[in-house]
């Protein structure tokens, strides 16, 4: 297992404009009924999920939460099999029984999305454990908000990740919303503060510049592969929908959701722009992005629904359950 | 064949594991120097290293959280939370995470994890440290969950539990660690699922699982001075359990008595009651009966508690009860 070559800036571009398609694709589809149950969606935090994912190795594992899209996407969960799960079909990669909040992809370390705020955590902590047993050289990461910082298991697992010195990486994306009340409100500590006090370096960064997140991620990233045990990063970001998708966002002051200059993926354009890249070649990020996206929701509209008969054989192994 | 205690059997069974596969590791609180707080781990961190052996923090929602990331990862966790007790708060990572993966993630995960959990009264530690909560556990999909009475089944089971590709919790009754019985060279294996007639009978079958048996056989001893054969019928494993097993024993006898230290509402027995008087309505010709400990905390005076368990008078009472 080798540190992953650096991303170029269009990379990181594509990566986000590929989660901002795809998120706002199934935002039309859940409000049109071609997705059913709830959605929660990460517009505005694409950069964190570009960044840090780019840093990683495919051996290197991933838990996620339930703003999961980007983190998965950006892991390389295969596009197709992505909306077919969040739409219920059969080919989903999950079969259609875990959908948008349990995306997972074993064969990319995806160790899947969480419907249970803090929850991922510890399954990184055990993932960084193995990498650690079967010393493969490989690295864990999780993602979680800050509203997970409240969450009692969230001091077990730094705490274990640090006695044990477990290569694994705390991604905190601090969005400032703990689900529908300011994390100011709900959070009694500094998010690195919290990290520090468990003996775990920790970095706060402003997470709408995606190559910063990358940048630093990688030297975190090689610091834990190379045994210096956990890390945390802070990613400072901004989420510009609701808590999900039909969120009134009544608690919400409209100013604060507006804050277009933040937008990771406007900022990194513009950058790009500055540094000479031929405007064609940026518009082609997201003329491609939205060209796969297409053709994903077209593939996942010609899927099948799933049969019960076939979900119950997977409850276990090998012990059949009665119907 | 050689005699050892029900702690040395699981500790012997934990060992051939690690020793058979490098991928099963060993973790909780005090397992590893301190050998574990009935002793069972002793040994296992001299023979196969602080890697595989660890000693956590006392941290129940990690443990059983990191038992479901390395499960995920290509590990086989074996990990203790201390008293049963202590699994409220871990549930999260049982119910939620290690219960539904197989089948949320569509298959793509295998969970081979195994949390044992040490139950039971008798050894007057009262209201948090005694209480039987393997219904809560067998009510969850996704689960496994066993409870070895015997020696042989301590070692059994354990093994069954290890090599499974699907988390299970293994269930120990504290108060039979001490005791002695046969462990056959080589030990022999098991199938999770399987129950085992403990005593064969006409008259009335009993079932039971964990430490319940011994006293279900004292039971039936007792009865069998009064010319009442009853069957004694070992579950060993609660999910899946034995239908099959208790039904062919209810078609001999058409009585049916359920047996354990549990709270008896909401617990195994009903649901075996539920099922018998559905799929064997027609063999029954007495009411099943239920016994279990009553609807209250477990107590921690030596009076108190004698009198919460179930005992032999109990069950022959009940006995005596679906055969009037």
């Amino acid at each position: 297992m080798t540190a992953a070559d650096s991303a170029s800036p269009i990379d990181l571009l594509r990566t986000m404009r590929l989660i901002r398609e795809a998120e706002l694709r199934l935002a039309q589809l859940f409000a049109d009924g071609e997705v059913p149950g709830f959605i929660h969606l990460s517009v505005g935090q694409e950069g964190v999920a570009a960044g840090v994912c780019a840093a990683l190795g495919p051996t290197d594992t991933l838990a996620s939460n339930h703003r999961g899209h980007g983190h998965a996407l950006a892991k390389g969960l295969d596009l197709e099999r992505f909306f077919l799960e969040i739409m219920g079909k059969a080919e989903g990669m999950c079969k259609g029984r875990g959908g948008s909040m349990h995306v997972a992809d074993a064969a990319v370390g995806m160790l899947g999305a969480n419907g249970i705020v803090g929850a991922g955590l510890p399954i990184a902590v055990g993932s960084a454990l193995a990498h650690q047993v079967k010393r493969n050289g490989a690295v864990a990461a999780v993602f979680f908000g800050d509203g997970a910082l409240a969450e009692g298991v969230m001091h077990e697992s730094f705490n274990l990740a640090s006695i044990w010195r477990l290569p694994v990486l705390f991604v905190c994306e601090n969005n400032g919303w703990s689900e529908f009340s300011p994390t100011s409100r709900q959070l009694a500590a500094d998010p690195c503060a919290l990290a520090l006090s468990h003996r775990i370096e920790a970095r706060s960064i402003d997470g709408n510049d995606a190559m910063a997140v990358h940048d630093v991620t990688r030297t975190l990233v090689a610091e834990i592969r190379n045994g210096g045990g956990p890390r945390f990063l802070e990613c400072r970001t901004t989420r510009v929908r609701g808590h999900f998708e039909g969120d009134p966002q009544k608690y919400r002051d409209a100013a604060d959701a507006a804050r277009s200059d933040d937008d990771p993926i406007g900022r990194l354009e513009r950058r790009l722009a500055a540094e000479g890249l031929p405007a064609a070649e940026i518009k082609a990020a997201e003329r491609d992005a939205v060209a796969r996206v297409d053709a994903a929701v077209a593939r996942a509209r010609a899927g099948t629904a799933p049969a019960f008969g076939d979900a119950l054989r997977d409850v276990y192994a090998n012990t059949e359950v009665r119907p | 064949m050689s005699e050892v205690r029900f702690g040395q059997a699981i500790n012997r069974a934990l060992a051939d594991a690690m020793a058979a596969d490098d991928s099963v590791v060993v973790f909780g609180e005090d397992i590893a120097a301190p050998g574990g707080p009935f002793g069972v781990t002793r040994g296992l961190l001299d023979r196969f290293g602080p890697d595989r052996v660890r000693d956590t923090p006392i941290s129940e929602a990690a443990i059983v959280g990191a038992a479901v990331g390395a499960a995920m990862s290509g590990l086989k966790p074996v990990v203790e939370i201390m008293f049963m007790d202590f699994v409220t708060l871990s549930m999260d990572a049982l119910v939620n995470q290690a219960a539904k993966a197989r089948f949320m993630f569509g298959g793509q995960y295998a969970l081979p994890m195994v949390v044992r959990l040490p139950h039971g009264g008798g050894i007057n530690a009262g209201p948090q440290h005694s209480q039987c909560l393997e219904a809560w556990l067998a009510h969850v999909p996704g689960l496994k969950v066993v409870c070895p009475a015997t020696v042989a089944d301590a070692y059994a089971l354990t093994r069954a539990a290890i090599a499974d590709p699907d988390p299970v919790i293994v269930v120990e009754n504290k108060s039979l660690y001490a005791v002695k019985g046969e462990l056959p060279e080589p030990p022999p294996s098991a199938s999770i699922g399987k129950a085992d007639v403990a005593r064969p009978g006409r008259d009335a079958t009993i079932a039971t699982y964990g430490a319940m048996r011994a006293v279900a056989l004292d039971a039936a001893g007792l009865l069998a001075k009064d010319g009442i054969e009853a069957e004694v019928i070992d579950l060993r494993s609660l999910q899946p359990w034995d239908e099959a097993a208790v039904l062919a024993s209810l078609a001999r006898t058409h009585r049916l008595v359920i047996v354990h230290e549990a709270v008896e509402a909401f617990g195994v027995g009903a649901e075996i009651a539920a099922r018998m008087a559905d799929i064997g309505f027609d063999e029954l010709d007495g009411p099943i009966v239920r016994v279990g400990a009553p609807f209250m905390p477990v107590p921690f005076a030596k009076e108190l508690e004698a009198h919460y368990r179930p005992d032999a008078s109990r069950i022959v009472e009940a006995v005596r009860r679906t055969l009037a």
